[in-house]
């Protein structure tokens, strides 16, 4: 446990992934089997623990620690976890008991020893509930800082190290002299600790089966489109799509050993996501792999994000919720056709051959991202700024821009240079008055460096600020030392972590906030929620006075409602 | 009868003031007559009258300011008994730095311990800190958290080891206090029987001389040269804290940035400064030492100089000992202590009562019911991952 432990620290400290790599590949070389298989299935998420929940955690240190002192350590650190693996009690060291209960904690415990990486992952998953505690107790006792905080982030499930399940997989590929894709390939047929898997790697054993006859592929993703890089673009060597504002899906599809179809779903990220959408899954009538984004399909028209959200945010996939939010595959590339591997085509071919696919298929559920026609850059720019002029149609609204793709383009993994851009529409953009400011978490854990902001509207006592968002990034490094200034400099009132900043009709800080979208809330005061708001720029200049009125927002709203329920529209 | 505390002494505008001695600890303003605990710049300031201090704490006056530091000086024999003005005095060894000592003001049958900056852990360039009871004890609180406890220097200095060896192309660049700490993690890297040149800044030499010339073995420590440093593939090379982000560290071959601080125990601190490879080595008392120093000392009466005072009243207090914090400013320009002094914010907009980026809390709400959690939305979409 204590050697990954220290391989989780140092790696979230560490941030070229060059260096990340080296450390991977030599704590697998120099860890025994099984705990790293155990490590690597931790890394790649392939981890899952019933009873094991970060509530026990919290409980067991409250039980153990003052409640003032770790108010205050909180409150310093800035993060659970490590403020509570850094205060938590070990024996002998009672300065943080509560006052009254020293010596009660710890007594029939069994004497603590550091456990493997293996028996705390084979106990998380076996131990029953009631037992769990003391176990857990044991081991936090046994363990240091970094132990303690290790062992937390296995059972929380989220190691938030920097390091993805591809770039794990990729350093067990280093060990030997394989391919990351070769690895990606066999992984759905293995299962942790993956003896199997690293005996192949170091030659000691064949190839394990791929236990999957449908498998992921790396997904191929783009830079975003800068203005500067159109001079450097010729646009006949590009084609353009729309870019849908959805969730982009990898459909694969094959047979099993027993000739029965296999058909899976999966993230960009390869996370299998098959049962959250079987009306989608039983339309894979193909074998091969298709790249497309998820989208609903009401009536023939896309709706918006907020729509699609809906249906992600229900665990329980009922019939009445497919009814109600019908998903809908909208294609633009092909990796796989039977057992072709079309991903060195150029983009232009394997077009070619998705267009003659989705015809075969001929199923409502799956349909083609169109092409968007265009000689020069100026066309697309037209296009990109109205969509529904170049043919989206009632679409429109649920287009975010345009995506660029050169046509002579291979299909590689990861975000290769100079293939595929993405152009996005601009956001909307608001300015607001900023009311209360936050202290931020990890590296900003003591910078208020979260701004929740309001815009104007007509109180009973004349007009009055109402919060519409808050937001965290958008600024330099610079601009948040200046805003963390202003925040102690004009502080009215302070609620814990919270402060309120002076602001009124002759007072206050505008910030121009820029969003991808509203939607309607009922949580929030103003009655609308903004989809990712960012602070766009710091209106130093702009008295508060002259800041937006919810009217702004309010339009903006009602132009997407009516784009999404046309029919309700008509009955009404 | 004995005195009241406060009559042996008091707090004034240039610090901890001794009326019946007619002296100061450690005045952050020129005074008549100063003790100092030890040599870092916030505790031993030049321009004094006359100045009494450790053999060593004079020495390393003398290197930091000249040898005209102070009107006249007189040094203080570890352990003796000295009489200054009604009170007597005795210099005992704190375990902070080389020359290091807690003072105790003694009249009528109370005794007063000024502690300095202070710690138990082992260290190789210092002579340990002693326990001296006493019935109002002053302490600091740099580390007065508990979320604060070191731990052991030797795992500390084999994580820079085991680095060293796994990027042999690399160079790593460790931050460390000028005075103490540089040296001390030059001796604990001695230890662990590293033998290469270790390389050193410029601003390190002096001391690290010193030190040396007091008979602390670290090794052979060549300064670096400017022309040479992008060939120190595999070196290590120690130089002040400022450094490890600016160019000066930035020609040696793609460095890991090191630093060692009891600051590196919180991810954040550690973070905010770019640090890759953060070494917990404190020349402070952690929390666990504050508490038990305390309770060895048998003092019915804490005083906290500076430092996260809050917590270590708050645990006095729920352990029976009356405490107060003392608020002391000024303290904390060098050394570990200058992160509680001065938040990330260069110290512009600092408020009374925050200190190192923490709040004082009282009158606080825990912000369970803040304005904004009505704010509170569901998380933010995401565009292209999958929830």
């Amino acid at each position: 446990m204590n050697r990954f432990a220290a391989l989780l620290d140092r790696l979230g400290y560490e941030p070229r992934r060059n260096a990340k790599l080296r450390l991977l590949t030599d704590y697998f070389r120099h860890t025994s089997d099984p705990d790293r298989g155990y490590a690597l299935a931790a890394m790649t998420g392939a981890l899952m623990f019933k009873e094991a929940k970060p509530g026990l955690i919290r409980g067991l240190v409250e039980e153990r620690t003052d409640p003032e002192l770790f108010r205050m350590s909180y409150h310093y650190v800035g993060d659970l976890a490590e403020t509570v693996a850094l205060i938590w009690p070990a024996p002998g060291h009672e300065s943080v008991a509560p006052a009254s209960d020293i010596p009660a904690i710890g007594h029939n415990n069994p004497p603590p020893h550091v456990p493997t990486l293996t028996e705390v992952i084979e106990t998380l998953a076996t131990t029953s509930k009631s037992d769990l505690p003391a176990r857990v107790a044991g081991w936090m006792d046994a363990l240091d800082e970094t132990g303690r905080w290790a062992l937390i982030k296995l059972i929380t499930r989220e190691l938030r190290v920097g390091v993805s399940a591809r770039l794990a997989k990729t350093a067990v590929a280093q060990l030997g002299q394989i391919e990351p894709d070769e690895v990606e390939l066999v992984w759905h047929g293995l299962e942790a600790p993956y003896e199997d898997l690293f005996a192949w790697v170091e030659g000691r054993g064949p190839k394990p089966e791929s236990g999957n006859p449908a498998p992921f592929r790396p997904s191929m993703l783009s830079h975003p489109l800068e203005d500067e890089d159109f001079a450097k673009l010729e646009a006949s060597e590009f084609l353009a799509e729309w870019k849908w504002d959805g969730i982009r899906l990898q459909a694969a599809s094959g047979h099993g050993s027993d000739g029965r179809p296999v058909r899976r779903i999966y993230s960009r990220t390869g996370e299998d996501v098959s049962r959250a959408f079987p009306d989608l899954v039983e339309a894979l009538d193909f074998e091969g792999a298709i790249d497309g984004e998820l989208l609903i399909v009401r009536e023939g028209r896309v709706q918006t994000f907020n729509v699609l959200q809906q249906r992600l945010n229900r665990k329980a996939v009922t019939p009445k919720l497919i009814a109600e939010f019908p998903a809908h595959l909208r294609v633009y590339d092909i990796l796989f056709e039977g057992e072709e591997d079309l991903r060195a085509l150029p983009f232009a071919e394997r077009r070619r051959r998705l267009e003659a696919l989705v015809t075969r298929l001929d199923d409502p559920r799956i349909d083609l991202s169109p092409m968007v026609p265009f000689e020069t850059w100026e066309d697309l720019a037209a296009a990109r700024a109205d969509p529904a002029s170049v043919g989206a149609g009632p679409d429109a609204d649920a287009i975010e821009g345009c995506m660029v793709k050169r046509a002579n383009s291979p299909y590689l993994p990861g975000r290769p240079k100079g293939y595929w851009y993405k152009w996005k529409r601009d956001p909307y953009l608001v300015d607001a008055v900023m009311m209360y400011g936050q202290r931020g978490h990890g590296k900003r854990s003591s910078f208020y460096s979260d701004y929740t902001f309001g815009v104007w509207r007509d109180g009973p006592g004349g007009e009055e600020l109402v919060p519409v968002g808050k937001a965290y990034h958008g600024f330099t490094d610079e601009e948040l030392v200046k805003l963390d200034r202003f925040v102690r400099n004009h502080t009215v009132k302070r609620f814990g972590p919270v402060r309120e900043v002076e602001y009124g009709k002759d007072k206050g800080l505008v910030l121009e906030v820029a969003f991808e979208g509203l939607q309607r809330s009922t949580r929030h005061k103003s009655g609308v929620a903004m989809r990712f708001p960012r602070i766009n720029r710091i209106r130093w200049d702009k008295p508060a006075a002259e800041a937006d009125r919810i009217e702004t927002l309010e339009k903006i709203l009602e132009r997407g409602e009516q784009e999404v329920h046309p029919l309700k529209d008509q009955e009404a | 009868m004995a005195l009241r505390s406060t009559d042996i002494l008091t707090q004034t505008p240039q610090g901890l003031y001794c009326p019946l001695g007619d002296f100061h600890i450690d005045p952050v303003r020129p005074v008549k007559r100063a003790l100092i605990t030890h040599g870092h710049s916030d505790h031993a300031r030049s321009g004094h009258q006359s100045v009494m201090a450790t053999r060593e704490t004079l020495r390393i006056m003398g290197v930091r300011y000249g040898e005209d530091f102070a009107g006249s000086t007189q040094e203080a024999p570890l352990r003796e008994s000295l009489r200054v003005g009604d009170v007597t005095v005795r210099f005992t060894p704190a375990g902070h730095v080389l020359g290091s000592a807690q003072i105790s003001i003694e009249a009528g049958g109370t005794r007063v311990v000024v502690s300095g900056d202070y710690k138990r852990a082992e260290d190789p360039t210092c002579l340990p800190y002693e326990v001296v009871p006493c019935d109002v004890f002053i302490t600091e609180a740099t580390f007065g958290l508990p979320v604060f406890r070191h731990p052991d220097t030797r795992g500390e200095v084999r994580k820079l080891l085991d680095s060293v060896a796994l990027f042999p192309e690399r160079a790593h660049i460790v931050g460390a206090y000028a005075l103490g700490k540089a040296q001390r993690v030059m001796a604990l890297l001695r230890e662990e029987g590293y033998d290469q040149p270790i390389y050193l800044h410029g601003a390190m030499e002096r001391l690290t001389e010193l030190y040396k010339s007091e008979g602390i073995p670290l090794g052979e420590t060549p300064k670096v040269v400017a022309a040479e440093r992008s060939k120190l593939t595999g070196a290590i090379v120690i130089c002040p804290p400022s450094s490890i982000q600016d160019l000066w560290s930035r020609r040696f071959p793609d460095p890991v940035t090191c630093f060692a601080s009891g600051w590196m125990r919180v991810r954040g601190r550690a973070r905010q400064k770019g640090v890759e490879l953060p070494l917990v080595i404190s020349d402070h008392s952690d929390w666990d030492d504050l508490c038990r120093t305390i309770q060895e000392t048998g003092a019915g009466e804490v005083w906290v100089t500076h430092g996260q005072e809050d917590a270590l009243v708050h645990w006095c207090t729920t352990h029976g000992i009356r405490a107060r914090p003392l608020h002391m400013l000024g303290y904390g320009d060098e050394g570990e202590a200058e992160e509680a002094a001065h938040p990330p914010l260069d110290g512009e907009g600092r408020e009374q009562g925050e200190r190192g980026g923490v709040e004082t809390p009282t009158s606080e709400s825990d912000g369970a019911n803040h304005p904004t959690s009505a704010l509170r939305a569901d998380p933010p979409p995401q565009g292209e991952d999958m929830p």
